[in-house]
């Protein structure tokens, strides 16, 4: 059920309004790392990972693995848009009681584990896809990391072992946006030549525009890039995408929103689709 | 240093008829074994050398992740979300200490059915030195709720607690040492996860032990006791959690105080939760033997460490005596 170019952008779209709209609760949210997903998030649950919304512990299910957890309001604009939830839902995040926590929990439909402390996703995603291939199930890992997070050693751990198990059933995605919350990453504990690493590891690796639908499409339908062998896909993004008063700032990590604020982000992001080709 | 007196606990002297054994080998036995029949278990081994050679009839359910203790518990995690029953294994001390999040994240708070098996727990690394030894696991480990924490004592309490472990909907800790220790019962042992065994009967006092040696001293000093005239009630805690709050309040009603012996800090581990459970529900005096809060930085043998740590059967009956001529005192 592959989408069209302009239900994806509708899609997107969507995502990131309630990206906003989350971000306007009394507790915000991680805004600007949550817009940058958003294009990756909506892509793979367009037809890439094959998942049922009401099915969702379906055994033969892909599995998403939200490693840099602090995106839940993307992977919840997504999860409510495809129907694992009601989206009216989505209204609680941060609110006692509510199953919407700043970090996902696995109470929620469609959210595979409880992600947040950095580090943890790929390991667990390494997991899954060992799993399922014992199993001899059709079932593949995808886990998407911040670009920050790959400071953490654990993360080095699982890339090591997924391509010495030759796990081609495992994923990794990158949401390389070039910020952490002290600063550039390039100026904190550089990444770069990124690409070049995981190769190294020996993954197969390749780098797209993260915000580009087609060429994030073309990427996910590679996968597996070389049989026996894990695929890391750097998604190029900005952070803050799509919503100009945030885009590329250092401040967008985390926002709490208020209404001129909002209003002034959604027109931004209104504006932006309008000027959009 | 003077060596240990209590030679009939920890010198080798088993007080039941079979040789001494390693409960690590036991376990692993008893996991090939259920390997064997469950297709579902696999076991995740961290670079421990010689599980290797035990899987080796079963290449499909070993994996060797390496020195990578954080990627052991989160691949294992994983692993259990596809309907496989992980036995992950590395040393005590670099799983609680060095992946703990994982522990706690992946395994613990998600309830997934995964067996972490741990080796060189407590003082048993001996000239191994401070880096691998393991004293402050317990008191981790048995914060993680979810988890069921398993600490046999010999060779018949290993293989129980692994397929005791199998059972489990969720996640479990077994804690092993490292060296052979004598065995403790005489035969098979299959008691209930959570369920106390009352090794000795006694009146006077009880003693609470878990893992091999400080149950061996446990039984030694209750020995020691009786020929004083002391009759000294002593429990295997095989499980440290869920702890067997009955039997604890039943000792602290029926004697006149408990000893806890363990090779872990006494804070936190064993006497913490013995203490949690008495001085809510039935207050008694509580001796607590084990580590002190120092780091045991000293070069030796297991034996030797013990005993500068001041864990020995000569502290529990003097322990014991202490509580029986206090509450004695008191009346």
């Amino acid at each position: 059920m592959t989408a069209s170019a302009s239900e994806l952008a509708a899609r997107a779209y969507r995502v990131r309004q309630r990206v906003l709209d989350i971000g306007a609760s009394d507790v915000g949210t991680h805004v600007g790392g949550s817009l940058s997903v958003a294009d990756v998030l909506t892509v793979l649950y367009s037809g890439v990972l094959r998942v049922r919304p009401d099915e969702p512990d379906w055994p033969d299910r892909d599995r998403l693995v939200l490693s840099k957890g602090h995106a839940s309001a993307a992977l919840y604009a997504v999860l409510a848009d495809l129907g694992f939830f009601p989206a009216a839902e989505c209204d609680t995040y941060g609110q006692a009681g509510s199953r919407l926590a700043g970090h996902p929990l696995r109470r929620l439909e469609g959210v595979e584990f409880a992600t947040g402390s950095l580090g943890h996703g790929l390991g667990l995603g390494a997991g899954v896809a060992l799993g399922a291939r014992l199993a001899r199930c059709q079932a593949r890992a995808f886990v998407l990391l911040g670009d920050g997070e790959l400071q953490e050693g654990s993360v080095w751990e699982a890339v090591m072992c997924a391509a010495h198990l030759g796990l081609d059933n495992l994923v990794a995605v990158v949401d390389r946006n070039q910020w952490q919350i002290s600063g550039r990453t390039e100026d904190c504990i550089g990444l770069e030549p990124l690409a070049e690493r995981w190769r190294s590891f020996g993954w197969m690796a390749s780098e797209v525009d993260g915000h580009d639908h087609v060429a994030l499409s073309r990427a996910f339908a590679e996968v597996p890039a070389a049989a026996g062998k894990p695929t890391v896909v750097i998604a190029r993004t900005v952070k803050g995408s799509g919503v100009p008063v945030f885009e590329d700032r250092k401040k967008s990590h985390y926002v709490q929103l208020s209404p001129q604020l909002h209003a002034r982000a959604t027109a931004g992001l209104r504006g932006r689709v309008r000027s959009s080709p | 240093m003077t060596p240990p007196t209590m030679a009939g606990a920890v010198a080798g002297q088993p007080p039941g008829q079979a040789r001494p054994a390693t409960t690590r080998d036991a376990c692993r036995r008893a996991l090939l074994e259920l390997a064997r029949v469950d297709q579902r278990v696999i076991c995740v081994d961290a670079d421990m050398g010689g599980l290797d050679d035990v899987f080796a009839e079963r290449p499909g359910q070993y994996v060797n992740v390496g020195i990578a203790e954080a990627n052991l518990m989160s691949l294992s995690a994983g692993l259990a979300t596809t309907g496989f029953r992980p036995f992950a294994h590395t040393i005590c001390s670099f799983a609680v200490a060095r992946a703990c999040e994982q522990i706690k994240i992946d395994i613990a708070s998600a309830g997934l059915p995964v067996c972490v098996v741990v080796t060189h727990s407590g003082l048993s690394a001996g000239h191994y030195g401070p880096t691998h030894h393991s004293v402050n696991d317990l008191a981790i480990i048995r914060t993680m709720p979810n988890m069921t924490v398993l600490v046999p004592a010999d060779v018949a309490e290993a293989e129980w607690a692994v397929r005791a472990a199998h059972q489990l909907p969720g996640p479990a800790f077994i804690r092993l040492g490292r060296d052979a220790t004598p065995a403790v019962h005489d035969g098979p042992c299959a008691p209930q996860v959570g369920q106390a065994l009352t090794l000795r009967e006694g009146d006077d006092v009880a003693i609470v032990a878990t893992g091999p040696h400080p149950v061996l001293m446990a039984l030694a000093a209750a020995t020691s006791l009786g020929v004083l005239g002391v009759g000294a009630r002593v429990l295997g805690m095989h499980t440290v959690k869920p702890i067997d709050e009955a039997a604890l309040v039943q000792a602290a009603e029926q004697t006149r105080g408990i000893v806890t012996v363990e090779d872990h800090l006494v804070v936190g581990g064993l006497g913490g939760a013995v203490a949690e459970v008495v001085a809510q529900h039935r207050p008694c005096r509580v001796h607590r033997i084990g580590v002190p809060d120092e780091f045991i930085d000293r070069v030796g043998d297991e034996r030797y460490l013990l005993a500068e740590a001041g864990v020995g059967a000569d502290q529990i009956v003097a322990a014991a005596l202490s509580l029986v001529r206090a509450t004695a005192a008191a009346r």
